[in-house]
């Protein structure tokens, strides 16, 4: 019987299949479903979410170093945060499979950037598999395993989006179990001294050019021969596009093990083809490679380089057969995503929008929305962590500058504070900095959908576990004044704020207030409603840019169904029109 | 590829657009096609404008579509149908809840709600107009509404040799199991009233 997987279900089906036994991630979009699939097979495999993926990845390749096949999923940026370890753990080599997956988001559906880490295989001498489908984030899962433990080198599983988050039908295998190997001490190749990573260097270069010659042969890379007309060589998503916009006699190249290139077997498939096309998102990161042995090919030049494909794109920009589409005389105006109703983020976020003065470095997260209007209380977002340090960076610039006006705070949430905000945090205190952290405290880790963190008292397996309390943290890097607050409540807000700015010693403010969205928390859900009588069509309460209030004939109004009864609207109208109903 | 059969699902987030998406899949595969199913997780679920992607047939490659090459669309909120309209083919139909919600931008003052979404994509494309909101209600729940829509969706794709009550039996969990039959019937009726 065939199940209907998304790619990230799949992924974690394929992890158990191959018998791995340790996984440590950290969550993000769009590989968060990989680990959230696995405490299924909880009594087959241990589990966790880690800190951060930097974290995770030391993890995952002590576990393999320890014994066992191990795993680590992170989104495209999660790597650069794990990349530290990664370069190094490619040269250290591993002594049971060690699988590292890196989902990238082409189109930026929910990330920050566009990068591309495939760049990251060949800079770090890994290994890369880029499955298509679902059955494929199964079947690569096992052969990245296979292939790690053959060489004892980590292999990077490369999915995008469209694969993660797109289902097609799965074929279920038994687990396959993998003994433990006995643990012996490897210094000479597991410890990174210069002189070990001399020798290591020359090792992984020659492990690759193996890899290479496996690639020429290896059941994950398809020769698909139908006409000699066109040849096309594509990999993960980008293949099952160009099935479909290629003509029926294309003869295909679908190559599942990506780096390193098998470059006899492109230049082979090309001697069989009149043209040859290379079909792949974002980067030409094969393009490259083959033309660069001296292969002609067509690629970028038509395809381009920004964001996700898609079969009509792809017939349009190679075959200039423009989709017939019909005009409709309305146009749509913009729906961005925005902070929820009753929102704890929002009370803040209010609060810094009132004072052109304040400067606000943020961060990842659902409070990143806190840009939006009518709030637009965020001067920067760049990545996990930033929040407190790029702050700094800003507070500096005004301290030589002589910028006396400006006030600085830097905001990140729970999870990212324990992710790498901490660090940031510390650097505010050894260097004296002139700004206020702000800990976002919703109790969870908000935008990926609820994954518990170092502070929400429950681990991945679903067990209790210690939750450290970030005032305690605070105070012990030397923060004297912490001020907790319920930011829902705005005059609190504002005196925390204003006690926070006041203070003679190192202040930080932990705004407090889980996610309405939290299932285990009974949260307590009203109804605010307007006195149209009362109103005087101010249009204050718009302010809080809340999705349930809007002004309708001249006067405020509530979208009862959208309405949680937070009353921060009904705190800044100035008549008192807008009530909580009991 | 010609017999591959693609629908676009669009609406805001939270609309329930994925639960009806599930049932229309798990029907599909009963009746033995192959499926791919494409949707989008993360920043945009938070009240922005989303968009679910099905397509059957022998045998399908691309979860994804681009521009004219959607046979069907439900909009669950009718200015996302004309956010999306581009998707569909010029013979495309589709199905669309005649249902207004606001969106952050339109809330703060930036932007006013566009008048005539209904009427503009009625005159582009076949289109099934459904007040499913008030259907919803009329039967004690506005939740259902996404499978008023489906109901519609159902008279409108015509492949009868799928049980569709039977699938929504698989499907739904049974606290809601009656409710969304009955939803269920009365997208049906109304879709072919139309």
């Amino acid at each position: 019987m065939k199940h209907l997987l998304s790619g990230n279900e799949a992924a974690a089906r394929g992890a158990y299949e191959a018998g791995v036994k340790v996984c440590s991630a950290y969550p993000g979009t769009p590989s968060t479903e990989i680990f959230e699939n696995l405490p299924q097979y909880k009594d087959s495999l241990y589990c966790e979410w880690a800190p951060n993926e930097k974290v995770a990845t030391e993890v995952a390749i002590g576990a393999a170093l320890g014994g066992v096949r191990s795993l680590t999923a992170m989104k495209h940026v999660g790597l650069n945060v794990a990349a530290d370890p990664v370069f190094t753990a490619a040269y250290n080599g591993v002594d049971r499979g060690f699988v590292i997956v890196s989902a990238d988001d082409p189109s930026m559906h929910s990330s920050q950037n566009e990068q591309d880490n495939r760049h990251y295989a060949r800079a770090a001498r890994l290994p890369m598999v880029e499955p298509s489908d679902s059955q494929e984030c199964v079947d690569f899962m096992k052969a990245a395993f296979e292939i790690s433990e053959r060489w004892h080198i980590p292999v990077l599983y490369r999915v995008t989006t469209r694969v993660c988050h797109s289902k097609s039908l799965v074929e279920f295998s038994d687990r396959k179990e993998i003994p433990y190997e006995p643990f012996v001490r490897n210094a000479e190749t597991r410890v990174s001294t210069p002189a070990n990573a001399y020798r290591n260097h020359r090792q992984v270069e020659a492990k690759m050019e193996e890899i290479r010659t496996y690639g020429t042969t290896c059941p994950i890379n398809k020769t698909e021969l139908r006409g000699t007309k066109i040849g096309v060589v594509t990999a993960g998503i980008s293949y099952q596009y160009a099935k479909e916009a290629f003509p029926e006699d294309t003869s295909f190249l679908k190559l599942g093990l990506t780096n390193p290139l098998p470059m006899e077997l492109i230049r082979d498939f090309a001697s069989k083809v009149e043209e040859l096309y290379v079909i792949e998102e974002l980067d030409p990161f094969m393009e490259e490679q083959i033309r660069a042995a001296g292969i002609p090919c067509h690629g970028k030049e038509l395809t381009g380089i920004l964001y996700e494909l898609n079969p009509e794109l792809l017939r349009e920009r190679i075959f200039g057969q423009k989709p017939e589409t019909k005009a409709v005389k309305v146009d749509a105006v913009p729906r961005p995503p925005v902070l929820c109703p009753g929102c704890p983020h929002r009370g803040f976020f209010y609060t810094m929008s009132k004072n052109k003065n304040f400067v606000v470095g943020g961060d990842i997260g659902c409070y990143t929305l806190g840009c939006a209007a009518p709030l637009n209380a965020l001067d920067s977002v760049v990545c996990m962590g930033g929040g407190f340090s790029v702050a700094m960076g800003m507070s500096k610039a005004f301290e030589v500058s002589g910028e006396k006006n400006k006030k600085v705070f830097g905001v990140v949430g729970d999870s990212t504070f324990f992710h790498s905000g901490m660090t940031g945090a510390a650097e505010i205190i050894y260097n004296k900095g002139n700004m206020i952290p702000v800990v976002l405290d919703n109790s969870i880790t908000g935008m990926t959908g609820h994954q518990d963190n170092p502070g929400s008292g429950y681990t991945l397996q679903g067990e209790i576990a210690e939750a450290i309390r970030i005032e305690d943290v605070l105070k012990s890097m030397g923060f004297q004044n912490v001020i907790i607050v319920d930011p829902q409540d705005l005059k609190a807000m504002q005196k925390a704020v204003d006690d926070a700015l006041a203070s003679t010693v190192p202040a930080a403010i932990i705004t407090r207030r889980p996610c309405l969205l939290i299932k285990r928390i009974k949260h307590d859900i009203g109804q605010c409603v307007v006195d149209t009588d009362k109103c005087i069509g101010c249009k204050k309460c718009l302010k809080v840019g809340c999705p349930a209030v809007c002004v309708k004939d001249g006067k405020s109004a509530i979208d009862p169904t959208l309405c949680v009864g937070c009353t921060v609207c009904a705190q800044v109208c100035p008549v008192g029109a807008i009530t909580r109903k009991e | 590829m010609s017999n591959v059969k693609s629908i676009l699902l669009v609406g805001v987030g939270g609309q329930g657009a994925i639960l009806t998406a599930k049932v229309l899949v798990n029907g599909l595969m009963r009746a033995g096609y192959d499926v791919k199913m494409s949707e989008v997780h993360g920043m945009s679920q938070r009240g922005g404008s989303v968009s679910t992607q099905v397509r059957w047939g022998e045998k399908v490659y691309s979860p994804l579509i681009g521009d004219g090459a959607a046979d069907y669309m439900v909009a669950f909120e009718k200015m996302e149908a004309v956010r999306y309209a581009s998707f569909l083919k010029p013979e495309g139909v589709a199905v669309i809840n005649d249902y207004e919600i606001a969106s952050a931008t339109i809330a703060a003052g930036q932007f006013q709600y566009p008048a005539g979404c209904l009427e503009a994509m009625q005159e582009s494309f076949k289109v099934f107009p459904l007040k499913a909101a008030d259907i919803a209600m009329s039967l004690g729940n506005p939740k259902c509404m996404n499978i008023v829509l489906f109901g519609a969706l159902t008279h409108v794709l015509g492949l009868e040799e799928i049980d569709w009550e039977d699938v929504i039996r698989d499907t739904v969990p049974p606290k809601f199991l009656e409710l969304n039959l009955r939803a269920y019937r009365a997208g049906l009726e109304a879709a072919r009233a139309v």
